[in-house]
C-alpha cells in the first residue's frame, strides 16, 4: 500500500501532502522535510526510487512539481510510478492542462480527485472516466463569470 | 488568479490565497494569516447564523492555513455542521476538514460517527462515498468500533452501487489494516472472494487488494481466490490490448488488476489443481512471451505498465520457485535488464535478481551475471542502483566466487557512499566467515575493513573475527603475525588496536620466538598507541598488559613500571584505574601457577549464529536478509556452523555470557574474578574504606585465659587507638590447632602468619600486605610482652623497612622461646600512616548539626558528595587546589561521633603537606 503522497516544488514548497498511516502532525512535518532535501538532492538521470527506512520512495517531475508516493518493500515501483501519471492526467482532465497553480488555488479539488482515485493507499478505480466522473458530477452547475465575481472577496 | 473554477467557486479563498502568495516575507504571511484568523472567529461567534456557503468557505481557509503550516483550533464544530449539509460541495469540504484534522475530542466523533451513519443510510451514492472515504482516511480505532460491522454489509449488499462497492472494499482493507481485531470474519468473506467475477474491473481492482490482505491472514478462508484470481488473470492476459476500453492502459490491458492479482497468488503455493496450475503458467508464459515483443508504444508509460506486470509475474515465478522452466527464462530477462538504458529498469532487475539467487534453479544463471554486477558497481551514477548491485553480490555468493566478490566489495568500499558503508562492511565480514576455505583469508579481509572502513566496523565485527581466531587454533599465529604487522603503520584505526591488544595477549607467545616481535617489542608496539585511544580500548589493553605478565615474566617489571606510574594509578576514569590497581596486585601477589590460571588463554566461544548477521538482519529488517540466509544454509554446508564443544573449562577471567557483550568490555572488568577484591563503589569510597568500620566498638583485649606455651598471641592496633580490628579474636583462634593462616585483614592491611615450633623454640613469619595503591610510611610493627608475659616468654624480632609500596608485602621474622608457662598471648602493635592521609580527631567545638556542617563544608570549597559514604551520617568533600604550577586534589571525610561529640577527619590529597595543612585549618572548624 501507499504509506503518503507529498506534492512540492522544486523549491521544496509542499503543495499537497496525503497520509494513509496515522502519524501526529509534528512527525508528519519531520518526515516531510526530510524526503523533500532528499529527493530535490538527487540527480537527474538517477533511478526514481529511493530506499527511505523500511519503504520506498517513488517519485516523478511533472514541470516544476515533484509527485512522491512512500511504498512498501513489495509494492510495484512501476506501476506506482503510473499512479502518479494517472493522477496528474486525471488532474489534467478535471482543470485542463493543469499546472502548479491550480493545484495551489483549487487544493481542495485536488484532494477530492485523489480519494476518487485512491483510498486507503490503495488504488480504487484505474478507469479515468468513473474516477473524474464524481466531481464532475458535483460541478454540474456552472458559474457564470459575473456570477463568481458577485462573490464576497473575503 | 485561476481561471473561474466549475461549480461553486470560492472567491474570498483564492483572494485570500493569492494574499498569502503575495506576502514578501514569512512575518507578513504569519501578520496575514492571523488577521485571516480573527476575522473567521468573529464570524464563527457572531450573532448571525452563517450561510452554508460562508461556512464552508471559511472551514477551507482554515483547512489551507492548517496546510500552510499552522495549528488551527477551532472550526471543528463548523465542520462537523457542514457535514450535515444536503448540499454535496459543502458536505465534501465539511468531510476533507475533518479527514485531515483529525480530533479525539471524544463528544465531535460521537457527532461525526452519526453524521456518517446517516450518510452510509442515505442510499445516495455520492453521500455514501464520501462517508466511507472519511473513514477510510480516519481510520481510528473509534471509527472502527462504529462501522467494521456494517460496511462489509454494504460491500457485499446485491443493490450497492459498484462505485460504493469499490470504496467499501477499500475502506474495510483499511480498518482491517488498524484494527483486524474490530473486523469480524462472517459469511461475508465468501461473498467478496466472488467479487473477482465481478463484472465492473473498478470492482474487482479494489476487491483483490481487500482480498489480498485478508488471505495473507486467513490462507484457508481465502483459498478459493486462487483459481478465481487465475481464470481472472488469464482472461486479461489474453485480451486484445483494446478489449477492456477503459482499463486498457497505454495498450496494456488492465496493469493494474493484473499486478493484483499476481500478488493476491503469491499468498498461496502453486495450484494443486492441475488445470489451475496449467492456466497459471500458460498467463505466465504469456506475460514473458509479451516482454520479448515490440511495444505498442513509445511512451514510458507503456513500458512501465508493461514491466511493472512483467516484474510480478517474475516474483510468483520466484516465489512459487518450482518451474525450472520460468525460473531460468525470468533470470534471462532480468539479464537483459541489467543492461537497459532506462536506470528504473536497471534498478529494479538487480533487484529481482537477488530473490532470484536465493532459488536452486536459477542460482547458478543468476552467478553468470556477475561480470554485469560487478560493473554496475563501478560505474552506476545512482547510489540506489548500486546499493542493490551490492546486495544482489551479496545474495549470489558461494564458496566459487566468495573471493572475488569479497575482494571487489572491499575495492567499492574505498569510495562508497557513506550511507551504505556499514552494510558493506557487514556484508564482507559475513562472506569472510561463510566461505572462508582457510581463515588466514578471513583474517586478511576482516583487518583490510578495519584500515579501509574502520569507523563503520561496528563492535559485532571485530568482537567476531576475535572469537574466530580464539576458536581456531590453525590460524592463532597467523593472525598474531599479522595484527603485529599491521600494527607497525604509524597512524592505524583504534579498532585494529583493539583486535591487536585483544590478539596478541593471548597469542602473542606465538611470535615472540622472532627477535623482530620480541615480547618488549610488542608491549612497546601497543603502548605506543595507549595514549591516542578512547577509555575503552585503553581498558582493553590494561588486560592484555597483565596477559602479558603471565606470558613474558621477563618483562614484568617493565609492565609493572607502567602500571604504577601516576597516569594508570590515579587515572581520573574509575575503570581504567581500578584495573591498574587491581593488575598491579594482581601481578605482584600472585605465584606464577595462580597467574598463569587467571590468566589462561579463552576457552573456545560456543558457537552460536552471527552476532553480525542479527546486526545485518536488524539493519535491513526481517524477511530479506533471513530468507538468503536460510537457504544458503541447505546449500553450503557452514564452515563454521558445526558448532565446537562448547567450553566448560571456565577460567578465573570471566567467561562471556552468551549475551551481547562478548569480550566482557562493558561495564564490568574483565577480571572480575581475579583475586583482588575489587570493591567496585565509587573512588571516594574506596579510598576511605578503611575507616568506615571505625563506628565499630574498640576490640577487647585478648581477655580469654589460653595456655599455649607454644603460640604467639596477637592483637591489631592501628595507629588510632579508636581504630580497630573486631574480628581480631575470631582470627585468633584459627590458630590454636594450626600454623598457616590469615590473621588479620582489612580494607588496608592483611597479616598473615606462618610459624614452625620445635620443643620451647619457635619462629613465625608475620607477613604483612599493603592493600591500597599507595605506600605506607613509617611502617612499624611492634611485638610487645607484656611485664607479667616477659619471664615466660622470650621474644625477638627484627626491624621491618618502614615503607611498604602499594600492593607490597613485607616479612617480619619473630624467634621465640618458651621460657615457662603462660596465660597472656603478646600484642602485636602496628604503626603506619597512609601515605598522603591525615587524620585528625577532635573534640567537637560546635553543636554538631549537620546542615551546619555541610555548608561550612561546601563553602570552604569543596564539593559534598552525598551518598558516596556507606554510612549516611559521615560528610565527604572533594576538590581541587588551583595553583600557577600544579593542582591538587583533595579529598576529604568528617566523621562525627554523636555520642562521644567527637569528629575524626581525614584529609587525603595528591601531595602531603597539603593535607596536613588542610587537616589542621579544618580541625578547628567543627
Amino acid at each position: 500500500m501507499i504509506h503518503f503522497i507529498l506534492l512540492f516544488s522544486r523549491q521544496g514548497k509542499l503543495r499537497l501532502q496525503k497520509w494513509y498511516t496515522t502519524l501526529p502532525d509534528k512527525e508528519k512535518k519531520k518526515i516531510v522535510r526530510e524526503i523533500v532535501q532528499i529527493v530535490l538532492a538527487r540527480h537527474q538521470k538517477t533511478s526514481s526510487f529511493v530506499d527511505w527506512k523500511d519503504l520506498k520512495l517513488v517519485y516523478k517531475r511533472y514541470a516544476s512539481l515533484y509527485f512522491c508516493c512512500a511504498i512498501e518493500d513489495q509494492d510495484n515501483e512501476l506501476l506506482t510510478l503510473e499512479v502518479v501519471h494517472r493522477y496528474v492526467e486525471l488532474l489534467d482532465r478535471y482543470f485542463g492542462n493543469v499546472c502548479e497553480l491550480d493545484i495551489i488555488f483549487n487544493f481542495e479539488k485536488a484532494y477530492f480527485i485523489l480519494d476518487e482515485f485512491i483510498i486507503g493507499g490503495e488504488v480504487q478505480d484505474t478507469s479515468k472516466r468513473s474516477a473524474v466522473k464524481a466531481i464532475e458530477d458535483s460541478d454540474m452547475l456552472q458559474e457564470t463569470v459575473e456570477e463568481y465575481m458577485n462573490k464576497p472577496a473575503f | 488568479m485561476p481561471a473561474v473554477s466549475k461549480g461553486d467557486g470560492m472567491r474570498g479563498l483564492a483572494v485570500f490565497i493569492s494574499d498569502i502568495r503575495n506576502c514578501k516575507s514569512k512575518e507578513a504571511e504569519i501578520k496575514r494569516i492571523n488577521k485571516e484568523l480573527a476575522n473567521i472567529r468573529s464570524k464563527f461567534k457572531g450573532d448571525k447564523a452563517l450561510d452554508g456557503y460562508s461556512k464552508k468557505k471559511y472551514v477551507c481557509k482554515l483547512l489551507f492555513i492548517f496546510l500552510l503550516g499552522h495549528d488551527i483550533d477551532f472550526g471543528h464544530m463548523e465542520a462537523v455542521n457542514l457535514l450535515s449539509s444536503n448540499r454535496y460541495t459543502e458536505k465534501q469540504i465539511g468531510y476533507l476538514f475533518i479527514s485531515v484534522l483529525v480530533n479525539s475530542n471524544s463528544e465531535l466523533i460521537r457527532l461525526i460517527n452519526n453524521a456518517i451513519k446517516n450518510d452510509l443510510a442515505s442510499r445516495n451514492p455520492t453521500f455514501m462515498g464520501l462517508a466511507l472515504h472519511c473513514i477510510a482516511n480516519v481510520g481510528s480505532r473509534e471509527m472502527a468500533e462504529a462501522f467494521a460491522g456494517e460496511i462489509p454489509k454494504i460491500l457485499v449488499a446485491g443493490d450497492t452501487m459498484d462505485s460504493v462497492k469499490q470504496s467499501a472494499a477499500l475502506c474495510l482493507l483499511r480498518l482491517y489494516r488498524t484494527s483486524p481485531d474490530l473486523v469480524p470474519m462472517g459469511d461475508w468473506t465468501s461473498r467478496v472472494v466472488h467479487l473477482l467475477n465481478d463484472q465492473h474491473l473498478g470492482v474487482v481492482t479494489a476487491a483483490t487488494s481487500l482480498i489480498t490482505t485478508l488471505a495473507q491472514k486467513n490462507p484457508e478462508e481465502f483459498k478459493t481466490s486462487v483459481s478465481l484470481a487465475v481464470s481472472r488473470l488469464s482472461r486479461i492476459v489474453t485480451s486484445a490490448s483494446t478489449d477492456l476500453q477503459d482499463y486498457t492502459y497505454y495498450f496494456v490491458p488492465a496493469p493494474w488488476l493484473s499486478v493484483k492479482l499476481l500478488r493476491l497468488l503469491q499468498c498461496y503455493p502453486p495450484p494443486e489443481d492441475p488445470a489451475v496450475r496449467g492456466r497459471l503458467t500458460e498467463c505466465l508464459e504469456t506475460i514473458l512471451n509479451k516482454a520479448q515483443e515490440p511495444p505498442k508504444s513509445k511512451k514510458v508509460q507503456h513500458s512501465n505498465a508493461k514491466n511493472a506486470v512483467l516484474f510480478e509475474a517474475i516474483s510468483l515465478i520466484i516465489h512459487h520457485d518450482s518451474e525450472p522452466n520460468l525460473l531460468v527464462r525470468a533470470c534471462n530477462q532480468l539479464g537483459q535488464f541489467l543492461q537497459h538504458r532506462e536506470t528504473n529498469l536497471r534498478y529494479l532487475a538487480l533487484e529481482s535478481m537477488c530473490t532470484l539467487a536465493s532459488s536452486e534453479f536459477s542460482h547458478e544463471a543468476v552467478k553468470t551475471h556477475i561480470e554485469t554486477v560487478i560493473n554496475a558497481l563501478k560505474t552506476e551514477r545512482d547510489v540506489s542502483v548500486r546499493q542493490r548491485a551490492v546486495d544482489l553480490l551479496y545474495a549470489m555468493c558461494d564458496r566459487s566466487n566468495a573471493q572475488q566478490i569479497v575482494a571487489e566489495m572491499l575495492n567499492y568500499l574505498e569510495t562508497a557512499d557513506y550511507s551504505i558503508r556499514e552494510e558493506i562492511v557487514l556484508k564482507v565480514a559475513i562472506l569472510a566467515e561463510k566461505y572462508a576455505v582457510d581463515y588466514t583469508w578471513y583474517v586478511d579481509t576482516i583487518l583490510n575493513l578495519i584500515r579501509i572502513a574502520g569507523d563503520y566496523v561496528s563492535e559485532e565485527v571485530w568482537y567476531r573475527v576475535i572469537q574466530i581466531v580464539i576458536n581456531r587454533d590453525d590460524v592463532q599465529g597467523y593472525a598474531a603475525k599479522t595484527v603485529f604487522e599491521a600494527l607497525q603503520a604509524p597512524a592505524c584505526h583504534e579498532n585494529l588496536v583493539k583486535v591487536g591488544g585483544y590478539i596478541l595477549g593471548e597469542f602473542g607467545n606465538l611470535i615472540a620466538g622472532d627477535p623482530r616481535s620480541s615480547p618488549l617489542i610488542q608491549f612497546n608496539l601497543l603502548h605506543s598507541k595507549f595514549h591516542l585511544c578512547s577509555v575503552p580500548t585503553r581498558a582493553l589493553l590494561l588486560s592484555t598488559y597483565i596477559k602479558f605478565v603471565n606470558l613474558f615474566p621477563e618483562i614484568k617489571t617493565t609492565i609493572q613500571d607502567v602500571l604504577r606510574s601516576d597516569s594508570q594509578l590515579k587515572n581520573a576514569d574509575v575503570e581504567l584505574q581500578q584495573r591498574a590497581v587491581e593488575y598491579l596486585r594482581l601481578s605482584t601477589i600472585a605465584s606464577t601457577d595462580i597467574l598463569a590460571t587467571v590468566l589462561e588463554e579463552m576457552p573456545p566461544f560456543p558457537e552460536r549464529e552471527s552476532s553480525i548477521l542479527a546486526k545485518l538482519k536488524k539493519k535491513k529488517g526481517p524477511g530479506t536478509v533471513t530468507d538468503l540466509e536460510e537457504i544458503k544454509k541447505e546449500r553450503s554446508s557452514d564452515m563454521n556452523g558445526s558448532a565446537e564443544p562448547a567450553s566448560v573449562n571456565a577460567s578465573a577471567v570471566s567467561t562471556p555470557s552468551p549475551s551481547a557483550d562478548l569480550l566482557g568490555l562493558g561495564a564490568a572488568p574483565l577480571t572480575n574474578s581475579a583475586p583482588p577484591p575489587s570493591s567496585s563503589g565509587s573512588l571516594l569510597v574506596d579510598v576511605f574504606s578503611d575507616s568506615a568500620s571505625a563506628v565499630a566498638p574498640l576490640a577487647p583485649g585478648s581477655d580469654d585465659n589460653f595456655a599455649s606455651p607454644d603460640l604467639a598471641s596477637s592483637e591489631v592496633v592501628s595507629e588510632e587507638p579508636a581504630d580497630t580490628v573486631h574480628d581480631a579474636d575470631e582470627l585468633f583462634h584459627k590458630f590454636v590447632c594450626k600454623n598457616n593462616g590469615v590473621l588479620f585483614e582489612n580494607q588496608l592491611l592483611q597479616i598473615g602468619l606462618k610459624s614452625e615450633f620445635r620443643q620451647n623454640l619457635g619462629r613465625m613469619f608475620i607477613f604483612y600486605g599493603n592493600k591500597t595503591s599507595t605506600q605506607f610510611l613509617n611502617f612499624t610493627p611492634t611485638v610487645i610482652c607484656s611485664d607479667d608475659l616477659q619471664p615466660s616468654l622470650n621474644l625477638q624480632t627484627k626491624p621491618v623497612d618502614p615503607t611498604v609500596d602499594g600492593g607490597a608485602q613485607v616479612q617480619q621474622v619473630v624467634n621465640i622461646e618458651c621460657v615457662s608457662d603462660f596465660m597472656e598471648a603478646p600484642i602485636l602493635n602496628i604503626q603506619f600512616s597512609p601515605k598522603q592521609e591525615v587524620q585528625n580527631i577532635f573534640k567537637a567545638k560546635h553543636p554538631m548539626d549537620a546542615e551546619i556542617t555541610k555548608a561550612k563544608i561546601i563553602g570552604f570549597g569543596s564539593a559534598l558528595l552525598e551518598e558516596v559514604d556507606p554510612n549516611p551520617a559521615n560528610f565527604v568533600g572533594a576538590g581541587i587546589i588551583h595553583t600557577k604550577t600544579t593542582q591538587i586534589g583533595c579529598l576529604l571525610r568528617l566523621e562525627p561521633n554523636l555520642q562521644a561529640q567527637m569528629y575524626r577527619l581525614t584529609l587525603r590529597t595528591s601531595k602531603e603537606a597539603v593535607s596536613q595543612r588542610l587537616c589542621e585549618l579544618l580541625s578547628e572548624q567543627f
